[in-house]
């Protein structure tokens, strides 16, 4: 029952999904490892499908002949003082089902050992965009180092078209406690470990937003370390780059909350372009306007929600690593004003 | 009842003293049936105890956004939660299942150490309160207590002061290294029951399968408990000595506590199946009024799983990162073990075939067992393919696939098991009506409950998370699999009252109710303080079968 | 069927092995299995230490220690034969022998952390050398130790009378014991000192 439930659903997401969007961004929200975008994806998703039809085959054959057995050998009225021939074995038999599920399982492991290799990539080739992926308690920064941009939480890459292919590739580091990045319809999950360096890639030609999240249990707020990633076209990941570069507008109404900002502790931890903030304990807080949510994703990046963050992370976000400011509702307000500004 | 002046007391303090001195007894036996009812029912307390902590779990995440556990809360339910179902539910049953069973199953008086047996009981127990004293301990009772939440493998460096203050961890160590000094004195005694009790007859080779079973299973708690034993040993040292085993800041290495812990967490999960296996061994037999079919291969296929085990535990670590060639390894050790798992089954079926399989309560749950063990044998299969796992590792698909083994692996043969020698351990038969109500309702919700938790996983839901957006495609199916726990639940409220009911009411059973062929049905029911009043000898692996059939025993055919 | 001889086969003489034995060898293989672990991690660390001091600075054979413990499992042996033969006298002096050998070399490695503590300021928090060599040397120790109490007291035993000859196979199994410290000692000489 349960499983014919799941199935209905699998399928409709699927039928859901599977018209194609060409150019558009999608913003569908279910992550189907059946549904890949991305090569690795599809690469995983065909193994997927080759080993899921070999198991359940295997599980109709069997289950079918522990069904029969059941209904063909079941005691009928009369048998209780008779016994059945006493069997003890056969050798040719035993032999028969051990070499067959050798045979199975040679099978499986060389498709398996197969699609390892094609995945393995261990240094990023020429053409690819680098990113360096660092996993926090509970956030994700991303670190640009060919345009020097830093981001967080939201993780903007280029398609790779076939005339001018450019995979992503990711290096995987942790400032504190092990992660896990994940996001399903792009590539399979690799953790994100301190002191060591892991790898991963994808190269998509599918524009849209991507869903995933942290894989890897960290500590309290595991449940909120989700992931976006956005696959622009070239041409607008190209925008997407030049905006993240620009310095910050400095937009004279709202002066006194950038003043009440830089002499705030926010600086600690936080970092803006334009102001004397360069704390890298949080998110950097420059062009904060172009994500789509805060708190690695327990909030739209609304100015309500923005204050309401401020004035108390801790009930959005319950053990969060930033504290409570304390700060007065007209302070707030005027911060909030001045990060409305960051686009 | 008389008093000293040889009076007779009245009946209130009879009673009273009567309790006590039957408490003091329980307390100070040394007798193995006794240790062994101990700890079955310890285990099924830890039991009801951890499925309580589950079904919050469960209630907490049927609904997207649902606020009625707090994150600090649901991670320690959740760590808890496998933490005693692992520790103190699967190992302490079998353990019980193996102290009752086999002195009676070796023609055998009691263990071979039988003081050591009451200490590993009684390790046991304590470490079990010990861990569950962190949940009122240290800061506790207020908000959530200070009981762990780093999950059950406890990855580094999320188990260091830093990430971890307090205590909470320091629980989880001492708490299953308390327990898991018992576990590893019981083995060693089952190890020496096994091979140094045996009843004149008994060669090895004559054991029943159960005994095996249990011989393997020993010598796999042996090599791979201690190992963990170390690996907290050391991060007791980090905690208290600031030295850096898994000191990421000092160079240590997190992954090395992933190797530790898997060293003995694969190995570990086998240490459960094994018994499992065990009892299943013992009832499909006598339940299709068949021998084993191809003893010599069950027994090899069992030494084959124990070994192999031994060398896949880092198919838990294909996320981490490791080279190309290591995760290839790891596949082939892995999938291996499918074969002498599949020649297992394989040969259950062979017994059934051909026989006349009597569906008592046992018996229907060995059936479902075969069902279920299918399902989440491939489904571990699925998760050996190392890309594959690249997607599946850590989400909710895991958690269906263990759930699966776990439950219908192990819990099933629990049942199973009960259902078999509660006549044995009580002289009362368990009710059949009742017992076919647990069955159902408890069948049809587990499969509800985990059966669908497949499709989460497939779904991008990863495990641990104690709560969702909407709208991402798992709402319908946390609801369903929340449900499922109502029907599990009652499922289990049946099996109590069946219990408690016939332990009063109960049929009486008789010496051999099931018309059974190992010796612990040819003493009475319950056995005497001394199992046997003389010590059996065997021809046969069915030395029952023999004394039944005179004209035609097993002898001339092994 | 009917053909079959009707008397069961009559069981061979039924011997089978002495639990203590068993009970023994189970313990040595779960300790072995203990050790394997701390071994691992030592040689997983080997050279990884990121400040001083590090091992080939500071690490000496403990030539004198290693003679006189492997000795030990020499003078336990023939203090075993002496008690088979019945020479309780012999046998006290020979393990008597094993006790001071099992001494001098708890007493020497007690010099040698002495020395690495006060003059090379290396102790378990120093780095991860101290880590594992301090964890995996003391655990072999504190084997040591224990060893060293159960042969004193079966001394003591012996010596009063209350334990004898009739004790050999119990004393026996003592010394499977004392072997396999020893056996841990040649293993982690080799990974601490050796490899470095
Ligand atoms: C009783 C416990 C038990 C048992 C018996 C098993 C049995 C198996 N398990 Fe499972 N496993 C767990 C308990 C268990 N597991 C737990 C608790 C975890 C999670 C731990 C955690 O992360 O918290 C886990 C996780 C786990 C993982 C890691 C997933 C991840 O975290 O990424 C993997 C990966 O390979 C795996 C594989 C297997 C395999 C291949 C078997 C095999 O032994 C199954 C063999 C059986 C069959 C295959 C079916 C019968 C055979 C046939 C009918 C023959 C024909 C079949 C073929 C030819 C294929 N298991
Ligand atoms: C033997 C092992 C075992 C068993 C039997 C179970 C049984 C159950 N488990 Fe558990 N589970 C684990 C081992 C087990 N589990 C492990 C190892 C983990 C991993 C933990 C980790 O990630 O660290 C886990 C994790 C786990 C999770 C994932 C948590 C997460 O990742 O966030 C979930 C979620 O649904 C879950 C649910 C359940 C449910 C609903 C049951 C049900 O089957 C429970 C059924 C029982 C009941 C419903 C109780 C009945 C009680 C009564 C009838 C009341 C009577 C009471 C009195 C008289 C006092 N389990
Ligand atoms: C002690 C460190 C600390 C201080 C001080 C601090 N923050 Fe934060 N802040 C964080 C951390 C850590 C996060 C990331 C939290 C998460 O998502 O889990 C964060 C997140 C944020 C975010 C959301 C960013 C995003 O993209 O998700 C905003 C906005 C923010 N902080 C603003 C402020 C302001 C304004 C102040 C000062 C009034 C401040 N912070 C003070 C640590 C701090
Ligand atoms: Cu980060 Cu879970
Ligand atoms: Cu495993």
């Amino acid at each position: 029952m349960g499983l014919l439930a799941g199935a209905a659903v699998l399928c409709a997401t699927g039928v859901a999904m599977a018209e194609p969007t060409t150019g558009r961004p999608v913003f569908d929200q279910v992550s189907n490892m059946f549904q890949p975008v991305s090569v690795p994806a599809a690469k995983i998703r065909d193994l997927a499908l080759l080993v899921l039809a070999i198991c359940g085959g295997i599980f109709v054959v069997v289950g079918g002949l522990i069904a029969y057995t059941l209904i063909r050998f079941r005691a009928r009225p009369g048998d209780e003082h008779r016994e059945p021939p006493q069997v003890y074995g056969s050798s040719n038999i035993e032999a028969a089902w051990t070499i067959v599920p050798v045979i199975i399982v040679v099978v499986l492991f060389l498709a398996t050992a197969r699609t390892i290799n094609e995945l393995e990539l261990k240094e990023p080739p020429e053409s690819a965009l680098q990113v360096t992926v660092v996993g926090h308690r509970w956030w994700w920064e991303f670190q640009y180092p060919e345009y020097g941009i830093v981001t967080a939480n939201e993780l903007h890459v280029p398609a790779s078209t076939p005339d001018a292919p450019r995979p992503t590739f990711l290096w995987l580091e942790s400032v504190d406690v092990a992660h896990s990045f994940w996001v399903p319809r792009l590539a399979g999950k690799t953790d994100v470990i301190p002191n060591r360096r892991n790898t991963l890639w994808l190269e998509t030609a599918q524009p849209g937003l991507y869903l995933g999240q942290c894989a890897e249990y960290c500590g309290t707020q595991h449940a909120h370390m989700l992931l976006r990633v956005y696959v622009h076209t070239p041409e607008d990941f190209a925008r997407w780059v030049e905006e993240q570069k620009a310095p910050e507008a400095e937009v004279a109404s709202v002066a006194a909350g950038r003043d009440l900002f830089q002499r705030t502790a926010c600086i600690n931890c936080h970092a803006a372009s334009g102001t004397v903030a360069d704390g890298t304990f949080g998110p950097s807080l420059s062009h904060l306007m172009s994500r789509e949510t805060i708190g690695a994703g327990v909030a739209m990046n609304t100015p309500d929600n923005l204050r309401a963050w401020i004035r108390d992370p801790q009930t959005m976000k319950p053990g969060v690593r930033m504290p409570d400011m304390k700060l007065a509702d007209h302070e707030v307000d005027a911060i909030v004003d001045y990060l409305v500004t960051l686009r | 009842m008389t008093a000293i002046d040889g009076s007779v007391l009245p009946a209130e303090a009879a009673a009273r003293t009567s309790f006590w001195i039957r408490a003091h007894e329980w307390a100070t036996t040394v007798d193995h049936k006794r240790l062994g009812l101990l700890y079955i029912s310890s285990g099924l307390v830890f039991f009801l105890i951890a499925g309580l902590e589950a079904s919050a779990i469960r209630a907490q995440l049927a609904f997207a956004n649902n606020d009625l556990i707090g994150p600090n809360t649901f991670n320690r339910l959740m760590t808890v939660h496998g933490t005693t179902m692992v520790f103190f539910v699967g190992m302490p049953i079998f353990f019980g299942f193996g102290n009752y069973l086999i002195p009676l199953m070796i023609g055998a008086r009691d263990l071979a150490f039988p003081r050591l047996n009451a200490f590993g009981y009684w390790l046991f127990l304590f470490g079990g309160l010990l861990f569950y004293f962190s949940w009122i301990g240290g800061d506790g009772l207020y908000g959530t207590g200070t009981a762990p939440d780093v999950g059950w493998f406890a990855y580094s460096p999320l188990t260091s002061p830093a990430f971890s203050p307090g205590n909470s961890t320091d629980y989880w160590i001492l708490g299953i290294m308390v327990a898991g000094f018992g576990s590893t004195a019981t083995a060693l005694n089952f190890v020496a029951t096994i091979l140094c009790m045996r009843c004149p007859g008994m060669t090895l080779g004559k054991m029943p399968l159960f005994v095996w079973m249990m011989l393997v299973n020993g010598f796999l708690v042996l090599v791979a408990l201690t190992p963990l034993t170390a690996a907290q040993v050391m991060l007791l040292f980090d905690r208290f000595l600031d030295s850096h085993f898994f000191d990421t800041q000092a160079g240590g290495s997190a992954v090395l506590w992933q190797h530790f812990f898997w060293v003995f967490g694969h190995p570990e999960v086998y240490i459960l199946i094994l018994p499992a296996f065990a009892v299943a061994s013992e009832v499909t037999p006598v339940f299709s009024r068949k021998p084993i079919f191809g003893y010599e291969i069950m027994v090899a296929a069992t030494t084959g799983i124990g070994f192999i085990s031994l060398g896949v535990w880092a198919h838990h670590m294909f996320t981490v990162g490791l080279s190309g060639p290591v995760n290839t390894f790891f596949t082939a050790s892995t999938m291996a073990i499918a074969v002498p798992t599949g020649i297992k089954i394989f040969n259950w079926l062979g017994t059934m075939w051909g026989g006349r399989i009597r569906l008592r309560m046992p018996m229907l749950w060995v059936c479902a067992f075969l069902f279920e063990f299918v399902i989440a044998g491939l489904t571990g299969v699925m998760l050996a393919v190392v890309p594959f796992d690249w997607q599946l590792s850590d989400s909710y698909f895991v958690v269906a696939h263990f759930h699966f083994v776990l439950i219908g692996g192990l819990l099933y043969n629990i049942f199973a098991g009960i259902y078999y020698w509660f006549p044995k351990a009580t002289g009362k038969m368990l009710s059949e009506r009742l017992g076919r109500w647990h069955f159902w309702v408890f069948v049809a919700g587990f499969n509800v409950t985990f059966g669908t938790m497949h499709f989460q996983g497939l779904l991008g839901m990863p495990r641990r998370i104690y709560t969702y957006d909407p709208g991402r495609g798992w709402d319908l199916l946390n609801l369903i699999t929340s449900l499922g726990v109502i029907l599990q639940a009652i499922g289990i409220l049946f099996f109590l009252v069946n219990v408690l009911w016939s332990l009063r009411r109960g049929e009486d059973a008789g010496q051999d109710p099931w018309d059974a062929w190992t010796l612990e049905w040819s003493t009475t029911s319950p056995p005497p303080a001394y199992n046997f009043e003389k010590i059996p000898v065997v021809q046969s692996r069915r030395p029952l079968w023999d004394l039944k059939h005179p004209n035609d025993p097993d002898w001339r055919y092994e | 069927m009917t053909t079959a001889s009707a008397t069961p086969p009559a069981p061979a003489e039924w011997t089978l092995p002495s639990r203590g034995r068993v009970g023994m060898a189970c313990l040595i293989l779960t300790e072995s299995a203990f050790f394997a672990i701390f071994i691992a991690a030592h040689l997983f660390y080997i050279g990884k230490s990121l400040n001083p001091p590090y091992a080939r600075d500071v690490l000496e054979l403990p030539v004198l220690n290693t003679i006189c413990l492997l000795s030990s499992s020499i003078t336990i042996t023939l203090a075993l034969r002496a008690l088979r033969r019945g020479a309780v006298g012999t046998f006290s002096w020979l393990w008597l022998a094993t006790i001071l050998l099992g001494l001098e070399f708890l007493i020497g490695t007690g010099l040698e952390w002495y020395g690495l503590i006060y003059r090379d300021g290396l102790t378990i928090d120093t780095n991860l050398l101290g880590t594992t060599f301090y964890s995996l040397v003391g655990f072999h120790a504190a084997h040591v130790t224990l060893g060293l109490l159960m042969l004193s007291g079966t001394l003591l035993f012996v010596v009063l009378g209350w334990a004898g000859e009739r004790d050999v196979e119990r004393i026996d199994v003592l010394s499977w014991y004392w072997h396999f410290v020893d056996a841990i000692w040649v293993v982690v000489l080799t990974v601490v000192y050796v490899i470095v």
